[in-house]
């Protein structure tokens, strides 16, 4: 990491310098007023900067060092699963027959991009225990919207769009979940959770009813804990003559161990960008394919890839009830090649190993760091845990200053204040892709830190001391965005 | 910290009696400093017709985006349109210039069922 601001590049450079030296043009010149339209001219130049090839170079390569990414450090990201995204996948991606190959293509001439599409589908149905699945939707919100239009669409095509106007999720949801809900026209309705960090079964079975269209739910939840009543949660959920959606967002946790299609959900969103290692996080799109049963399939956005009865693919348009596109083409197509090289480079078993690295790791930070910071919910964890700041916050430490001072030490700060059901709260998710040497290393880190909080509370407050730049204006720029650049 | 002239609800929210039929809502000195700093208030419509436990406005903040429940049944009668631009005066002022709206009420009973300052500095203290 370099510790100094990189200067914008508009303040670079110097009239008439370039990265550039074409040759001497054979062709006539023509002045461009005389082939364009006053009206359509600019009456000045536009103040683009004027620099040369190495200074653009070093401009990008330098904003670049100021970048944390898993390819740099330790990167703890609670729900977020910023694991190592292995370089095979990248040269899977640029395969000609991936990457030069063009949407409109007729459909023989890109059977191998289908083919791969299909499988990609198949191993998604396999890993959720579900029927059919649709590629198309960006990320997982996107997938979620997607999924629930597909419920709506179901219920429609029952006779019961009208009655079923809510969608129920817990009090500890992703907050994309009421969000989703609310953008498709339903009726949030949030059921508390018991003391045990899971569902509370009595006010789940309060809540449903002849309205309920649904109910959204991450197994395990947010404060990575697995809901062990989830096969009642779904039958609750059934009996009302509700549909159960998964939120694929902690399935880090259960491949290969708990298939959400035998828990009794109906429809599922994979974030292929968190599980199945594509880059995100400012490193590339995601994409948030989803899973349903056979009674949803006929719902499913379209095209939906098919494999014919003479082993060829195609892209079925024919589909009455289908919700439609949820986007242009057939979804981001190179995360798409990215996730199905790594499902197939560590195939069933390797991806059973993931998660039981991945909750292997979570309980041993976890139990680590028990003695140094509050553990509201003290239960063994799946993939992450969520620790509280109680303890500091009454030494005048907030948990917003203990995540900045984690930059000092390089490390990625966790999620913070989220799930809200947790005061002060610290959502860490190590991911499976770390060695014994990194965990052990943040556990240093957070006990120096804790250590400090009682000895020194002031250099955590002032955190962070070794970043080009310290404490930014957050509420300023929230509440005055300034989001572009003009000369002065 | 808890004006004794003012009746809270466990949601943080405080309630204060004007003439009439009418009572002014905010949201507490704890939960603004828990909130953080605010940086956008979405102000219900006038007329909105609330049950006890409806939404009433959303508060969010640098940290999280939070409902605000409508601690009695009422008609929305006025808004602190300030809010719009300075959404800060909940952070400054919470029981004062950070009002956020003004419920016409018809069953003045329920003021009863709310907390006290004290009652509610009890339970601040017991969730800490």
């Amino acid at each position: 990491m370099i510790t100094r601001e990189v200067p914008l590049i508009f303040t670079a450079g110097a009239p008439g310098r370039t990265g550039y030296m074409p040759p001497a043009s054979d062709v006539q010149e023509e002045s461009v007023d005389t082939l364009i339209p006053a009206a359509y001219l600019r009456d000045e130049a536009p103040p683009l900067p004027e620099l040369s090839e190495l200074e653009v170079v070093r401009h990008f390569i330098n904003l670049s060092r100021l970048n944390h990414a898993v390819d740099v450090g330790f990167y703890p990201l609670g729900s977020c699963t910023m694991k190592y995204n292995p370089k095979v996948n990248e040269a899977a991606a640029a395969l000609p027959g991936f990457a030069r190959i063009h949407p409109y293509q007729p459909e023989e001439s890109v059977q191998g991009a289908l083919a791969m599409m299909w499988h990609l589908g198949r191993y998604l149905c396999e890993i959720s225990g579900l029927h059919a699945a649709s590629l198309q939707p960006a990320a997982g919100a996107q997938g979620e919207l997607a999924g629930l239009m597909v419920i709506k669409a179901y219920h429609e095509a029952q006779g019961a769009g009208q009655q079923r106007r809510e969608v129920i999720v817990p009090d500890s949801a992703h907050g994309t979940n009421p969000a989703s809900a609310a953008m498709c026209g339903y009726k949030v309705i949030t059921v508390p959770s018991d003391s045990q960090g899971g569902m509370d079964l009595e006010a789940l079975q309060a809540a449903v009813g002849p309205a309920t269209a649904g109910l959204m739910l991450t197994n395990p939840n947010t404060l990575g804990l697995f809901d062990a009543n989830i096969v009642e949660i779904a039958r609750i959920v059934h009996e009302a003559g509700g549909l159960l959606y998964y939120d694929g967002a902690n399935a880090n946790a259960i491949l290969g161990i708990s298939r959400p299609g035998e828990m009794g959900f109906d429809v599922v969103h994979f974030n292929l960008h968190k599980t199945f290692s594509t880059p995100h996080g400012g490193g590339g799109p995601g994409a948030g394919p989803i899973v349903v049963c056979k009674e949803l399939e006929p719902f499913l956005p379209v095209p939906v890839v098919v494999k014919k009865a003479d082993d060829t693919y195609a892209l079925d348009y024919d589909r009455p009830q289908s919700v439609g596109r949820v986007r242009s083409f057939y979804g981001n197509f190179g995360v798409l090649v990215r996730a199905y090289t790594y499902i197939r480079r560590l195939g069933p078993d390797g991806l059973k190993q993931v998660s039981e690295t991945a909750v292997l790791h979570a309980n041993y930070l976890l139990s680590k760091l028990k003695p140094y910071f509050d553990l509201p919910y003290d239960r063994v964890c799946m993939h992450e845990f969520v620790l509280s700041g109680k303890r500091q916050k009454a030494k005048g430490v907030r948990t917003l200053d203990i995540a900045k001072r984690m930059l000092d030490f390089g490390i990625h700060a966790p999620t913070v204040y989220f799930p809200l059901i947790v005061d002060e709260a610290l959502m860490i998710e190590p991911t499976e892709t770390e060695t014994l040497e990194t965990l052990d290393a943040f556990v240093e880190v957070m006990t120096t830190i804790a250590r400090e909080v009682e000895e020194n509370p002031e250099v955590v407050k002032e955190a962070p001391h070794h970043t080009p730049v310290g404490r930014l204006d957050e509420t300023r720029a929230a509440r005055q965005p300034n989001l572009r650049w003009r000369p002065s | 910290m808890y004006p004794v002239e003012l009746r809270y609800t466990k949601e943080h929210e405080w309630v204060k009696v004007e003439d009439g039929n009418k009572v002014r809502v905010g949201i507490t000195d704890f939960a603004q400093s828990e909130l953080g700093d605010v940086v956008f208030v979405e102000l219900p419509d006038l007329d909105l017709e609330v049950e006890t436990g409806d939404n009433l406005a959303v508060v969010e903040s640098v940290k999280a985006v939070s409902d605000i429940y409508a601690p009695i049944s009422g008609i929305v009668a006025e808004v602190n349109d300030k809010l719009s631009d300075s959404p800060e005066l909940v952070n400054q002022d919470p029981y004062g210039q950070g009002w956020i709206a003004i419920l016409e009420i018809q069953d003045a009973s329920q003021i009863g069922a709310l907390l006290t300052a004290e009652q509610y500095e009890a339970y601040i203290e017991e969730s800490k």
